[in-house]
């Protein structure tokens, strides 16, 4: 008998803490896959974010640290200037990568530094309790927008990866989701190439996933696959928003 | 090597070098831009350096954490409102027991405050500064010599007891030039700390972190901590004591102060006054038991500083209600003179009834 699916090496045998369908412990997965497939699990080093993946280090067997809210880009900066031998990547929330961190992320990108960054886009603040990111849709409620948010009090969602795009340092800008068995094996082929490309020493890339929080969502997991089908991904549109790798598929 | 003339802000910079700094990571800021300015010229295109003008003094500091994390001997420099800014990254470093070296050249304050030398940053820079239960070794250079003296020793104290070190000069040590030398080549082979993260390489992956939903696991980070301070409270304090044997009165400054109060006693001696200099040359630790030591045959005290009295509240806490302590302080950046000094010396002298 053939076993054809099996515990990426790069990932520990360790139960995931996340709520039932939660997306975070899909992308871990898809992470150390890539991670296993590049053969690079001895030289990663992973920076993982306050918030719900702040345990991710017992989850990812590789070197990891922990960052301050929002410093991932330039702690990140720090490890792959001082060791650019390593394979250095950011795993970030939307409260993280595109409100208090907004600053390093821009600034690194444009830098060019040679970093890989997965930003994960769940709408809410989750392991606070659910309040507003800037991620978070027009009249969404959360338990910093009781009422919805007001476009005119609160502001607009946030697209940092259409920013980080703009940024000329920039290499690779993708938005994926894992809401579906085709959109999980979409986002899988963006990580590779996140990472591929760090390897490459082609400069930044980041991945943007839209990820479910069920629990802050108030949904049921399916209700949230659904949900980012029809309204997330309407507001946050899959899809390759920069490639400038110079590969065939390239813009 | 000769002496060379340098501003104690360069001086600083090639002392890092020789000191086998491998990252600096900066952002303007007045007045320590001279230190910035040296290692893009003379750093950033070393051998496996790197220097980066960072996007913020919060960037800045998370970068040193970063390199600090792989092993590399890192530093950052800014002044007052920067450093500020800067404690962020500090609390993470002494909370992971991270190495790293960061040039306070300080200015006045509060607010945007002035350019212009100050002392105000002595209780942030050996409280803590940033949030939680954690010291910083604070070292306080005077002289030019000395800020290139003491930045070697800071990265070798960092790595020793992993543990962020803080010099703390002020904008007339940054700006003014001196004769120094160099006392330390640069080594061949820039220094990796061999307990950092550099991937899971014939060993199992490590982690370096902090969070826990265990107090009592984080207790014991605290505890772990303070007994390696009580160790450096032993092993490192440094001080000068300046024409203290026969003095009937002691005065206490660190830093660019202690300068202007040594030509202030040499003046007074030469009228006759026996006055005598403390000068506590790491900040924290703080030199309590050289403080109680005098206290044995010394009564009088007079703490001099560019501040309203910070390192005024160390003297109290050593002399424990001993002793009888004056103080005087110049705030927001006046600079006063050696003669100025010298007069509110003789004056406490005369009021007292010494003789």
């Amino acid at each position: 008998m053939n076993k054809i699916y099996s515990r990426p090496k790069s990932l520990k045998k360790a139960v995931f803490h996340y709520c039932p369908g939660c997306g975070h412990s899909i992308i871990h997965r898809l992470i150390c896959e890539v991670i296993d497939e590049l053969n690079i699990q001895d030289k990663t080093i992973g920076v993982p974010p306050p918030g719900c993946a702040v345990f991710a280090y017992y989850y990812f067997d590789v070197d990891m640290a922990e960052s301050a809210h929002g410093r991932g880009a330039a702690v990140a900066t720090g490890i792959k200037r001082a060791f650019p031998e390593s394979i250095v990547f950011t795993y970030q929330g939307d409260g993280d990568l595109a409100a208090i961190g907004t600053a390093e992320t821009i600034h690194a990108a444009n830098r060019k530094e040679n970093i890989t960054s997965i930003f994960i886009n769940n709408a809410v603040y989750g392991m606070t309790g659910g309040q507003m990111a800037p991620t978070t849709l027009s009249g969404q409620k959360t338990t910093t927008t009781p009422y919805g948010r007001s476009d005119n009090l609160e502001g607009y969602p946030l697209k940092m990866s259409d920013l980080v795009a703009l940024v000329k340092g920039s290499v690779y800008v993708e938005r994926c989701a894992v809401n579906s068995p085709a959109n999980i094996r979409k986002a899988k082929k963006a990580i590779h190439k996140a990472f591929q490309n760090q390897i490459d020493g082609l400069g930044f890339s980041l991945v943007e996933i839209l990820s479910p929080c069920p629990t802050n969502w108030k949904m049921t997991p399916l209700e949230a696959w659904h949900w980012i089908d029809n309204v997330m991904s309407k507001e946050f549109p899959l899809g390759v928003l920069k490639d400038a790798t110079g590969a065939k598929d390239a813009d | 090597m000769a002496k060379v003339l340098m501003t104690g802000n360069a001086a600083i910079g090639e002392a890092a070098i020789r000191a086998g700094c491998r990252c600096y990571f900066g952002y303007p800021i007045t007045p320590q831009n001279e230190l910035t300015e040296y290692m893009a010229t003379n750093l950033s295109r070393r051998k496996g350096c790197s220097f980066i003008q960072a996007e913020s003094e919060v960037a800045a500091i998370n970068m040193v954490y970063g390199a600090s994390l792989v092993g590399a001997r890192a530093m950052t420099s800014s002044s007052s409102p920067g450093i500020s800014l800067k404690q962020e990254g500090i609390s993470y470093l002494a909370a992971c027991e991270l190495p790293a070296v960061i040039v306070n050249m300080s200015r006045g304050g509060p607010g945007l405050g002035s350019i212009v030398a100050a002392q105000s940053d002595y209780f942030q820079a050996t409280r803590g500064g940033g949030h939680g239960d954690y010291r910083t070794i604070v070292l306080g250079p005077s002289s030019v010599q000395e800020l290139a003296d003491l930045t070697h020793e800071a990265f070798e104290l960092s790595d020793k007891y992993k543990i962020p070190v803080i010099i703390l000069g002020d904008g007339v040590l940054g700006q003014m030039m001196e004769p120094v030398e160099f006392k330390y080549e640069a080594p061949e082979k820039l220094p990796i700390r061999s307990d950092s993260l550099r991937g899971a390489k014939d060993r199992p992956s490590r982690y370096i972190k902090t969070f826990t939903s265990n107090p009592a696991e984080l207790e014991e980070l605290n505890w772990s901590l303070f007994r390696r301070y009580e160790l450096i409270k032993k092993e490192e304090t440094a001080f000068e004591t300046f024409l203290a044997e026969d003095a009937e009165l002691i005065v206490v400054a660190f830093g660019i102060a202690a300068r202007i109060a040594k030509g202030a006693i040499r003046s007074v001696r030469a009228s006759g006054l026996k006055v005598g200099l403390l000068r506590p040359i790491t900040l924290w630790p703080y030199p309590s038991e050289a403080v109680k030591d005098l206290a044995k045959k010394i009564k009088n005290y007079l703490v001099f500083e560019m501040n309203m009295g910070q390192m005024l509240e160390d003297v109290q806490l050593a002399l424990e209600g001993q002793g009888d302590i004056s103080f005087y302080g110049r705030p927001g950046g006046v600079i006063p003179t050696p003669s100025e000094v010298s007069r509110v010396i003789s004056r406490f002298y005369y009021q007292k009834g010494l003789k």
